[in-house]
């Protein structure tokens, strides 16, 4: 015996009305940024010492920036999709869980747009 | 406030009710690298722009983060890193269906730990200048 109505058995969203949409992305942004994260750490072993002629002669090999913009576009979602979770758990009242996510998600969109756009920026000429 | 708010919940994993455990203190450790790598990508945003901004102040940020300060800060995000990218897999694993026996559990988690430590340090002994 279940409660639930037949429609919304077949939807399957259950009380979310996501579903498994935010835990599928998370996992999504994860399995991207293992390699990426990777290749970023052994990129910055390399350049921790250029100068800026040097940094911006390796940021301007277009496949290199674009590893870098995906980098920082996975980086931020997983980030918002992790911190929304972290504060579903903790923060109460209900008000302050929805301003303290809708504070943190626009802030992270924010500097995942800044980040991006000064990754171009360096990699078209600095 | 509701009926439903007054039932009762399972306490807090933290505090007296739950003696700590192995597993339980690396998952909430996630949680707390995560956030501070959020934290963290302030000092990416940082560099970043201020490499954007032109020659000189990209000078200035490698300064600031070779300071003292800086360096730990970024030996610390380093750990932070790798122990969410291990316990991140971790995780990945457990999502397929693999690895839930308490035995294989702590297993992992002692090859999460251990290898965040030892990677963090052969980066900072191969970046050494």
């Amino acid at each position: 015996m279940s409660i639930r109505t037949p429609l919304a058995r077949v939807r399957g969203l259950g009380a979310a009305k996501d579903g498994t949409h935010h835990w599928w992305l998370q996992r999504v942004t994860a399995v991207i940024l293992i390699p990426l994260t990777l290749w970023f750490v052994i990129s910055l072993l390399s350049i921790s010492h250029a100068d800026y002629a040097a940094f911006q002669q390796w940021l301007s090999n277009p496949i290199r920036a674009g590893l870098m913009a995906t980098l920082l576009v996975a980086t931020f979602y997983h980030a918002s999709l992790g911190m929304q979770v972290i504060y579903e758990d903790y923060v109460r009242p209900e008000g302050a869980k929805v301003a303290a996510l809708l504070v943190t998600q626009f802030v992270l969109f924010v500097l995942g747009a800044i980040s991006v756009i000064a990754v171009l920026k360096v990699a078209l000429g600095g | 406030m509701s009926a439903a708010n007054k039932r009762p919940l399972s306490p807090f994993m933290i505090g007296p009710y739950y003696k700590p455990q192995m597993t339980s203190i690396l998952s909430i450790t996630h949680r707390a690298t995560g956030a501070a790598l959020v934290a963290g990508t302030l000092l990416l945003v940082y560099w970043l722009v201020w490499a954007a901004r032109g020659p000189g102040f990209y000078e200035s940020a490698q300064l600031v983060l070779g300071s003292m300060l800086g360096q730990l800060l970024l030996f610390l995000w380093t750990w932070a890193l790798f122990y969410h990218l291990a316990n991140g897999i971790r995780h990945l694993f457990w999502d397929a269906g693999y690895g839930f026996e308490l035995e294989q559990a702590t297993k992992s988690g002692w090859w999460v730990v251990w290898s965040s430590i030892i990677l963090t340090f052969l980066c900072w002994l191969i970046a050494a200048p």
